[in-house]
């Protein structure tokens, strides 16, 4: 069967490499055309219009071509907009911190305390595994656990340790930084636990046996060469928080802001070219912030 | 270094990775249980009894919006994200194995599909589709936000991929008289089969969960995290936990799958 299938290729093979021979120059053109073509759809056209949509004019029913710069000086003019802005940034700075700390810790563990590649890889997709389950569930399920009956505030009840529950475990912004931990973290583990299985063991011996403590391997040794999957995880974590809307509205109950959930009101309330000054104001800021990063590390070279 | 004591530092860290762990499931678990609350229960514990009552709650239609047809979608969705996908990233990762001129502002192009906020694409898109004249549907400006998700992760993945792949493979089977056609069936793809297959099931749940780009690029009809999403703000009864129970155990259904199809492709290579 597959003789007879592979019969006709074999046959033709000598017109086959010799096509190949003046094709081979535009194939690479070729093989990348769809992933061009759906990126210039789907990403630079819709951001292009975003552009030219932020100096358009427009009242309650639509959007009027014109070239004004009101929609930029309503944003950068109002003190409503700084200080969500300045909360966003907040919450990025928050959340950065933490799952740095928390990602470095776990794939630092699985990296150099697990010995054998199996149980590497089990413990590596239990941690996964979530990530790749619905992230508003997992908003969701913090409800019984914070809420004012939840588990925790009945335990401390219970205990007597509180004389009430504690209001500010849900609907709060420990709630909204506390669910971007959770979300979040497994973008700051993967990156890191692939560049921390890449150091050369015998770097970590050579420092042991000239002398260093395990604090100083640790610091002098293995931290600087994860640099790279720090930044990594890193442009992921902030690019995620600071595009976030869900989280904050979610969890914060509506007593919190993001320059995001900003937009989302403005866009219900059909006001297009204000949101898209915001998106212009948001997406430079933050391709400003990815652009330091990558500043630190190729990302080519780490793949 | 393999076989040293057990040092003070990994109890420390084990003792971390643990409450890292319970930190992950402990919730997701706490909707699982509570979703089987009695009818009289509320939204935390304790049980009020044990029923079934909020999954069949789930399938009456008055009660939570259309679940079964946005899930239908969000299915029929995924799984055309998941094939352009693995297509898509599969083509350009063999492009990206050459030099070719736009190489490198295709990457970061790529790159920059995944730093752009969600929502922005979905602004943009809906504008894109409001002035072209056309209407938004799950099937057409869904679709496309989606691809804008998964695609970056696909090509990064077979970047990766690829950068660590043996030219040498290729060149015994030319050297053998293999077609470059069949060099790429019978020994490029049976290699990166168990990669593409990571790369599916990236594709299906990156979309199935997605929804900060559909939000304004769904057009008329909602796709499950839509409809999930809308709930938080209106319904207060366990059934929103039952909801959560079913897509979650449908999640973990296709992640096993998907590891079985891993290790059956990987075992049938090794058999060969």
């Amino acid at each position: 069967m597959t003789v007879a299938l592979e019969r006709p290729t074999i046959a033709a093979s000598p017109t086959g490499r010799r096509r190949r021979f003046s094709l081979g120059a535009v194939t690479p053109y070729l093989q990348s055309a769809p992933l061009a073509l759906i990126l210039g759809a789907f990403l630079l056209l819709p951001i292009i219009m975003i552009v030219v949509v932020s100096f358009w004019d427009y009242d309650f029913a639509a959007m009027y071509p014109d070239f004004l710069t009101t929609n930029y000086s309503d944003v950068l003019g109002s003190w409503v907009t700084w200080k969500t802005y300045l909360n966003t940034i907040k919450f990025a700075a928050i959340v950065w911190a933490l799952t740095l700390f928390i990602g470095f810790w776990v794939a630092y563990f699985l990296a150099f305390h697990i010995r054998t590649t199996a149980m590497q890889m089990v413990l590596f997709l239990v941690c996964t595994v979530p990530f790749l389950t619905s992230n508003i569930i997992r908003m969701i399920s913090w409800i019984p656990v914070l809420g004012r009956n939840g588990l925790i505030n009945s335990t401390l009840v219970h205990m007597g340790l509180v004389p009430k529950p504690i209001e500010w475990l849900l609907y709060s912004e420990f709630a909204v930084v506390l669910a971007m931990v959770h979300l979040y973290t497994l973008f700051m583990v993967t990156p890191i636990f692939n560049t921390l299985m890449r150091i050369d063991r015998s770097l970590v011996e050579a420092a042991r046996d000239a002398g260093a403590s395990g604090w100083q391997v640790l610091w002098n040794v293995i931290i600087p060469l994860a640099k790279p999957g720090m930044a990594i995880g890193t442009i992921f974590v902030v690019t995620l928080v600071m595009a976030d809307f869900s989280t904050v509205q979610v969890m914060s109950g509506g007593q919190s802001a993001s320059v995001a959930l900003m937009m989302k009101n403005q866009m219900s309330l059909l006001q297009y070219p204000a949101a898209a000054a915001n998106a212009v104001v948001l997406l430079v800021l933050v391709l400003l912030m990815v652009a330091g990063i990558l500043r630190i590390v190729d990302i080519r070279r780490e793949l | 270094m393999s076989h040293e004591k057990r040092t003070l530092e990994f109890y420390v860290l084990a003792a971390f990775f643990a409450l890292f762990v319970l930190f992950l499931y402990g919730p997701l678990s706490a909707i699982l249980i509570l979703s089987f609350q009695g009818e009289t229960g509320g939204l935390t514990f304790p049980l009020n009894g044990v029923s079934l009552h909020w999954f069949a709650n789930l399938f009456e239609r008055q009660s939570v919006g259309d679940f079964g047809g946005s899930f239908k979608r969000s299915l029929v969705l995924g799984l055309m994200v998941m094939i352009v996908t693995v297509v898509v990233s599969l083509l350009a990762g063999l492009a990206f194995r050459r030099k070719f001129r736009g190489a490198t502002a295709l990457f970061y192009l790529a790159v920059a599909s995944l730093v752009v906020p969600s929502i922005i694409i979905s602004l943009g898109i809906g504008v894109v589709f409001q002035q072209v004249g056309l209407r938004p549907a799950w099937y057409t400006s869904a679709f496309g936000a989606h691809l804008t998700w998964t695609l970056p992760f696909g090509v990064l993945i077979m970047f990766a991929v690829f950068n660590r792949f043996s030219p040498a493979y290729e060149e015994a089977a030319r050297d053998l008289g293999a077609t470059s056609w069949q060099t790429f069936v019978h020994v490029v793809l049976p290699m990166i089969a168990p990669s593409l297959i990571g790369v599916g099931l990236f594709g299906f749940t990156l979309s199935y969960d997605e929804f900060a780009r559909t939000l304004m690029t769904s057009g008329t009809f909602n796709t499950l995290p839509l409809e999930i999403y809308g709930m938080t703000t209106n319904v207060t009864t366990p059934v929103l936990y039952a909801l959560g129970t079913v897509t979650t155990v449908f999640s973990f259904l296709v992640i096993l799958a998907t590891l079985g199809a891993i290790l059956y492709v990987g075992r049938r290579r090794a058999r060969a």
